[in-house]
This record gives structure tokens, sequence and C-alpha cells, in this order.
């Protein structure tokens, strides 16, 4: 049975409360805080001028395994998410084949559990393939070892009212939730690739308006009210589309959303340059939707940071930016983007950080085991961060297959320093442990 | 004419460190004595062409026509012949406008050309605007009058008809400064080089 | 100037002079019986095209070749969809033979702005998607001042889909750069997004009101091509709707010529007749469709001179 001495790191109970002292994790869970004596055989990190957090849980990333295991797999994506301070991960059902049963969810657990370094939850598709006609079988991957929570096309947006609505009214049964990519596909050509509005114009790209956003998002919320079920939006990006989630909390609607970091960081000025490592979907928004975005992942009208981490191969990025796949790596950047852009000047405390990065999206994936503040018998899923580190983002050391971050040759401050799963060292220094 | 000095726009204020060696009525006297030379090499104004290179040596070349009107009574042709996209040292500086090319009516072929320029130098200038002639014609005979011959020739050009031999070095420029294009009184100066 | 010309906003004032008075120079020598300047020889100018358009092509690769450079056409491959090579591999193919310079036409905006990225060669835009194409701009600004003297304080209006518009991208920026100014015409749903505050910021005039812009006599009208099948997708109803708002029909023309005799039409062409623009427009008298075309080469020769020919040219 393993124990790990946790030497004198900060942290912070739920209600903001500090705490300081050793922290004794014995037999995957938090035995004993306070001043400890490490026991003998005990393996020790000097955590002098860390703070612990609960591990943080990733409501949305694509691992791509199986189908395009050029760009990521189980195995190297559960290296960035340990690396990231991740101690669970959803991983998004638009593999190759889609994750629409309950084999192929199962089968990504497996995956998840040989790495070993991160909890890997499968995502289900809401649909057959994707193909937003048909409802996958939804109860049987609930059923399945995988036992499936969360459903979601996530790539596509489900964006027939009707199949919306069975989705909806299927779920409740288990207390599932549909993670919707809120996005209406009619709003937009084929070619979108970006926000429309005045960049776009002038530099003749096609894009998306915010109502195309907002407009699912103030249907889905009107749905899971008629339906008395969960609605989850995926990444939102718009001022539009958070004051319909905002309205839709304020009528008592089970509506939750997650926002990305790089919706809160970065914006459209970025696409004058044409690179296509800006490309995302949803696009990069104007200074005013990360404005907003920003006071809603502080007033609570956000309930998640999840990364969308979206690995993609050079040659599926190296394309006219038009041309160009959508998607930005997030794992290993998520925590230090979040804690270089609020964290660090106060805007955001270390209580709301845990409360959007580990149990807000524990609480809706339905992960008992993760999220949870420290304090004795809690399970040991846990990250040691160090605030005052700068580090350098270089996108050649990723621990990703793939090397699409749009944070390339960036200093951020804030950097993950230990992750422990189940009170066993998953990832330290930058470097993923074997196990 | 190949260094920048002599290109420079009217109203380049003159060096006052210089020194003048040819004033308007040196520059006047000279230039009749090259229209009397020209037409007496030519045996006459028959076929001949004058054709000035820009900027300076355009000016000259119309003056050179109107002495010869005075001194035979003959019309001759005057144009202008820019060498711009000819020069040989394109790549070691920025790219400029070309100057304005104007062939007269007649054109050149089996014509006398008689290029006309304010200072000759290195002869790069001279050897780009032969190039250039030849894409526009073929003449009968190229000859060569310039203002001012202040030697260092790097190729083998020699001019036909020169105001005045200014032995020069290298460190030195020569300012030539004529009343239409500049809009001062003709004045040929030498600055720079050893202090004098 | 830049080594690239990627975009009409690399060009200062000063350039777009440069490169006029240059191209006046170039036009005189399209008239001689030896069409050649010997001033890019050695140099080595591919025309890579990934996008049909037979008139720019040939208008490069004329215009390199009076210059006494190399020119070579390759047509790129289609989009991503016919996979393979990624567009950055392509291109570094191409510069991997030491070429001097890449002229570029694409159908995806920006293209050319990503290749300059990734190649050592200078990069000419010659159209990429529906974002610029500035020797266009370029050529429209000379054939209009060629008949009407500089654009300083002119009045132009440049009418059509400008949403789908490079051609009104670029010359929107070029003709404000020479001091004229814009107004531009289209149906709202032809206007490109964000136009509001991109007009007030960059001084151009909105209207859908063709009619009321042609009375007020400006002194060049620029109509662009629409594409038949921006009907299908949404942007307005018919042709015949189209033509009687926004065409440049007969009785049009005719109230532009009692608004200002002198007034110049422009088309950057293929021209769709009876639709955008009248045949009466388009051969009238003070239609400069044709010399567009003679422009072109002239000033394609002056803007590879000027990127080519000097300095820090062998990078």
């Amino acid at each position: 049975m393993s124990t790990l001495l946790l030497a004198g790191p900060t942290w912070y109970a739920a209600d903001g409360t500090p705490g300081r002292g050793d922290v004794l994790l014995r037999d995957g869970v938090v035995a004993q805080i306070g001043t400890v004596d490490a026991p003998t055989g005990a393996e020790q990190v000097d955590a002098d001028g860390l703070t612990l957090l609960p591990g943080f849980v990733d409501l949305h990333t694509h691992l791509r395994e199986p189908g395009r295991e050029d760009t990521e797999t189980i195995a190297s994506g559960s290296r960035a998410a340990a690396v990231g301070g991740f101690t669970a991960v959803l991983a998004m059902a638009n593999t190759t084949p889609v994750t629409d049963t309950a084999e192929a969810a199962e089968r990504i657990l497996d995956l998840g559990r040989a790495a070993g370094l991160v909890d890997v939850v499968p995502v289900g598709a809401v649909t057959k393939g994707l193909e937003g006609a048909e409802l996958a079988e939804l109860g049987l991957m609930h059923r399945s070892r995988a036992g499936v929570q969360v459903f979601s096309d996530d790539g596509h947006c489900v964006a027939d009212g009707r199949v919306m609505r069975r989705a909806l009214e299927y779920v409740r049964a288990f207390g599932g939730v549909v993670s919707q990519h809120s996005q209406d596909p009619d709003l937009a050509g084929p070619q979108a690739c970006c926000h429309e509005g005045e960049v776009s114009g002038r530099l003749g790209l096609p894009g998306w308006p915010p109502v195309a956003e907002a407009s699912i998002i103030a249907r889905d919320a009107l749905l899971a009210e008629h339906t008395r079920s969960r609605v989850h939006v995926a990444h939102v990006s718009t001022a539009e589309g958070l004051d319909v989630v905002r309205w839709a909390k304020a009528r008592g609607i089970a509506m939750t959303a997650e926002v990305t970091p790089h919706h809160l960081a970065l914006g459209t000025d970025l696409l004058a340059g044409y690179d296509p490592v800006h490309k995302v979907n949803p696009p990069l928004r104007p200074a005013e939707d990360r404005e907003a975005l920003v006071e809603g992942l502080l007033d609570g009208t956000i309930d998640a940071v999840a990364t969308d981490h979206a690995p993609h191969a050079r040659h599926d990025k190296e394309q006219a930016f038009v041309d160009a796949a959508f998607g930005m790596l997030g794992l290993e950047t998520a925590f230090a983007v979040v804690h270089d852009l609020l964290v660090a000047d106060g805007r955001l405390g270390w209580a709301d950080l845990s409360r959007v990065m580990s149990t807000g999206p524990a609480r809706i994936a339905g992960l008992a085991g993760h999220g949870h503040p420290v304090a004795v018998g809690a399970p040991a899923n846990l990250v040691l961060v160090d605030p005052t580190a700068r580090v350098g983002v270089d996108r050649d050391a990723s621990q990703s297959l793939s090397r699409n971050t749009p944070w390339h040759g960036q200093t951020l401050t804030g950097a993950v320093h230990t992750t422990i799963l189940r009170g066993r060292v998953t990832a330290r220094g930058g470097e993923p442990t074997t196990c | 004419m190949t260094r920048a000095d002599s290109t420079a726009p009217p109203g380049h204020p003159l060096d006052p460190s210089g020194r003048t060696v040819l004033t308007a009525s040196d520059v006047s006297r000279a230039l009749r004595r090259i229209a009397h030379e020209v037409l007496e090499h030519n045996k006459g104004a028959d076929d001949l062409v004058l054709l000035g290179i820009p900027s300076r040596g355009v000016e000259l070349a119309h003056r050179l026509a109107g002495l010869v009107r005075e001194v035979e009574g003959a019309e001759v042709p005057v144009g202008s012949l820019d060498i711009t996209m000819h020069r040989d040292d394109l790549r070691s500086q920025p790219t400029r406008a070309p100057m304005h090319t104007t062939i007269p009516p007649g054109g050149i072929d089996d014509r006398v050309v008689v290029l006309v320029d304010d200072v000759l130098y290195s002869g790069r200038t001279i050897r780009a605007a032969l190039d250039a002639l030849s894409d526009l014609g073929r003449p009968r005979a190229v000859r060569l009058a310039v203002l001012v011959d202040r030697g260092h020739r790097e190729l083998p050009i020699r001019a036909d008809h020169v105001g005045k031999n200014l032995p020069t070095s290298h460190s030195e420029k020569v300012q030539v400064r004529l009343a239409g294009f500049d809009g001062i009184d003709d004045v040929v100066r030498i600055a720079g080089g050893d202090a004098r | 100037m830049n080594r690239h010309l990627l975009s009409s906003a690399d060009l200062t004032r000063d350039d777009v002079r440069m490169l006029l008075a240059t191209a006046s120079e170039m036009h005189e020598v399209q008239r001689r019986d030896v069409k050649k300047l010997p001033t890019l020889r050695g140099r080595t100018v591919i025309n890579l095209f990934f996008e049909d358009s037979t008139r720019t092509r040939s208008s490069f690769e004329i215009a390199g070749k009076w210059m006494s450079a190399d020119t070579i056409n390759i047509t790129g491959k289609g989009s991503s969809a016919s996979k393979g090579e990624s567009l950055r591999d392509t291109v570094r193919t191409i510069d991997a033979m030491s070429v001097d310079a890449i002229v570029i036409r694409h159908m995806a905006s920006g293209a050319a702005h990503q290749v300059s990225q990734w190649v050592d060669a200078s990069v000419i835009n010659a159209g990429d998607g529906t974002h610029e194409h500035p020797t266009q701009a370029l050529l429209d600004a000379y054939t209009i001042e060629q008949r009407l003297g500089n654009l300083d304080g002119a009045r132009v209006a440049i009418v059509g889909d400008l949403t789908h518009s490079r051609v009104f991208r670029s010359n929107a920026i070029t003709l404000r750069t020479l001091g004229a100014h814009v107004t531009l015409v289209a149906p709202p749903t032809l206007m490109p997004s964000g136009i509001g505050p991109w007009a007030t910021t960059d001084g151009l005039t909105l209207t859908d009101d063709l009619d009321a812009v042609l009375a007020s006599g400006p002194d060049a009208v620029m109509m662009l091509r629409v594409q038949r099948e921006r009907m299908s997708g949404g942007y307005f109803p018919t042709a015949r709707e189209y033509t009687v708002g926004f065409g440049l029909t007969r009785e049009r023309l005719r109230a532009l010529s009692d608004a200002n005799l002198e007034a110049v039409i422009c088309h950057p062409g293929p021209m769709n007749r009876g639709l955008e623009i009248s045949a009466d427009a388009a051969d009238a008298a003070q239609s400069l469709v044709l010399e567009q075309v003679s422009a072109g080469v002239a000033v394609r020769m002056s803007v590879l001179y000027h990127l080519l020919a000097g300095e820090g040219v062998a990078a």
C-alpha cells in the first residue's frame, strides 16, 4: 500500500479558507493533515511554496483512439493529461469508429486503465455515427462497464430539435446529461472557419455569427426545461450564448456550461496571420466576448473549464486556413493559461479555480471520486501546483503526439508540479511516471 | 553619370566647399563646340538623332539640337533614353522607377544616334545605354557626347565629343547644374576629396 | 518596398506611385517591336495557380518573360480535399528549387500570406480566395489615372458582390491610399460582415442606392462580377431582381453620363453581360475594360521589377 507525504503545501477549503501543513496520503485517500512525521518507507514531496488542489477534471477531450492514432492515443493523451494536472478526463465520441455502442465505450475505458495515468471516462455519442438522425444505444452505454453518463455528438451539433428532445428525455432515466456542441449548421456556409465579424470581413474568411451558437443554446434550454432533463453547453464562446445560459439558470433550468482556456485568452486579432493553429470550432471571438466569458466564469454562470484538447497531424493543419482541421491542444497548458490569466492577478481565487477545474466538472460528469477538496478521508486525486513558476511552452516537448498548440513560444506563470491519482504520483516535474 | 550625386533632384544643394570648374559661359561655349564637332564629323545634320540620358542629358540634348538649328538651320530629332532597366548594378541598391524613354517618331534604324550625357565616369551608364538601344532598333552608328569626362573608365568606352576633360579622384564628386533642369545658372563643380 | 506583395495594405502611397510610374514606362515597352528588357535575366518566377485563370496567369507570364525572367507555370492541385501533400509541403518543394518568386493564386483567403511564412522566395498574391488581389487594384488605379489624371480627391463607386470580392478589398485600400473617396454599393446580403465599423475606420461610404450614387456624378464606377451561384446561397432572389437594383443598365449608363460626362466604367472581368453590366455599358466609350487588360501586363512587369531587381532579394 503506497504512502505519500506532501510536506508543507497550502490548500484552500471550498469557502476559500486557506490551510497549510503536511498532507499524508495512504491507500488512495487523504489519511492525515497537519504536522506529520514521515512514516518509514513513505515517499516524500517537498511542497513548500506549492498549492495543493483537487486533481483537475476535463469534461472535454479528444483522444483520437481508435482511428487517428497518428495524432494521439489514449496512452499519449493520458500522459499529456497527467502532466497537465488532470486526474480524470472525458474522451469525446468522435473517434473512428464512433463511440456509439457499449463495446466501443468499454474499449476506451480499458485502454485508459491500461495506461493507468488518468481516469479516462468515455463519452457516448448521442446519435448513431454522429449523423444526428437516430439515437445511439444510450442505455446500453450507460449500463456497460464504462457507465457512460455524458453523451455528446461533439464535433457536430444535434441540430434536429426532435432528436435532441428525445435524447434529453431518454437520458433523464438514469441522470445522464447531453453535452451539446451548440452551433446551428444552417446559419453558416459549409466553409465557415472563424467568427463572423469585422476581422473575418476584412480577411475574406467565411464565419459563424454568434447567433448560430446562442440560438441553439436557447432552444436546448427550453427543451431541457420541457423534458426536465439536464443539458450541458460545450465550449460556450459568445456573450450572447452566455446570456442565454444565465437566463436559463435563473429560470431554474438544469443547464450547465463549460468554457475553454483558449476562448478565455485568445481572440480574433490572431486571425490576421491566417495561422491554422488558431482555427478552432467554435471559433476564437472578439474581446467583448472574451470579457463576457471571464465574467461568466467569475460569477458562476460557467460551471467548468474544459480544454477541448484536439490533436491534429501537421499535414492536417499545414493547409490553407479554410481547409485546415479545427482544434488546438489544451491538456498540458490549461492550468498555466487559466492561472496566468485569472489567478495570478487575483480575479479568480483558488477555491473558485478548484470549483471550475475540479469540483464543478466532477459533479457534472457524475465522478464521485474526483473534485474533492483537501480533507481527511477524501480520495487522493490531487495536484500540486507552483503559482510562481514561469514556464516557456515548447510544442516539441509536448507529451501529446501532436504539436498544434497556440501557446508555443509563450511564457506562462503557473505550473503543475506533481499530479497524484488515488495516492500514486502520475506526473512529476513535467514528465509522466511510468506505471 | 553613374554616381548618385549627379542624379540628385533639382534644388539639391551644391557643396559649398567645392570649386567651380565650368561657369555658365564655359558650359555654353563647350556645347557650341560640341555641336560644331558633331556636324563636322557627320558632314551635316542628315540622319542625326540626339538621345539624352535622363536626367540632365536630356536637357543637354535639347540644347544641342537648338545649337544645330542655329548653326546649320536643320531640325534634328531629339529624344531620351532611360537606362534604369539595363543597369548592371541593380541588385546592389533599392529599385527606383525608370524615367522616360522617348524615341522620336522617325525611330533610330539606320540613323546616326548621338547619346548625350552630362558626366562620363565608369562608362557603365553608356554600356547600359548601348544595351537599351539594341532593342529599339539598329542605328547606322552610335556616338557619344558628354559635357564632362572625369576619367576612371571601368569599361572600354570612349566619348567622341567632350566638353571638358576633368581629371578627378574617386573621393571627389562632380556636380552639374543646368538652368532648365535645376533652375539655376549652368555650373560644373568638383567637391570633396582632399581639402583644397 | 517589402519583398512580398500579399496585400494592397503592404504598399505605401510612395510605393504605389513608384509602381504606377514604372508601369507607365513598361506600358511603352509593350508598344515596341522588341518587347524585352534584360532586367530580370537569371531570375526564376513560378506562377503557381491553384485556381483557374487564363487572364491573370498569362498576364503574369508575359510580364515575366518580357522582363527576361524564366517564367514557369505550375497548376496547383485542388484543396486538401484531394489530399496528399499539405499546402506547406507543396510550396516548400517548389521553393527548394531556389526560385526567386512565387506568384500564387489560390481559392483560399490568406493562402498567399501563409505561403510567405513557409518559403524563402518572394511571394506575389495573384488572388487569394475572397481576400485580396493587389495587382488588380494597381492596374485599376493605373487605368483610371491614365484616363482621368490623379486619383487624389476623385470619387469612386464600387458596386456589387462585396462579400465575395477580393477586387473590392484590394481596391478599397489602394484607392484610399491614393486619396480617392470610395463609396460601396451593394444589397445588404452582399455587404461584408462587420462592414459598419470597417467603413467607419477606413472612411468608406456605404449605400444600397445605386441610382443616388450615379446621380451624384462619380468619377469612376467599378462594377464587380456577380456569380449566379449566389442566388442559390440565398443572397438575392433572382438575377432579374439584382439587375434592376444593382445592374449598370442602359438607363443607368445614361444617368451617369448626364451627371458626369467624363465618368469612367471599370470591370475586372469576366463580365456577365446583362447581369451586373449591360452590353451598352460594357462597350461604351467610357468603359475602360480593355485598357484594364492591357495595363495588367505593364503593372505586373512593374511589380516583378520592384520586388525582384533590387537589394535584399537573395535571401
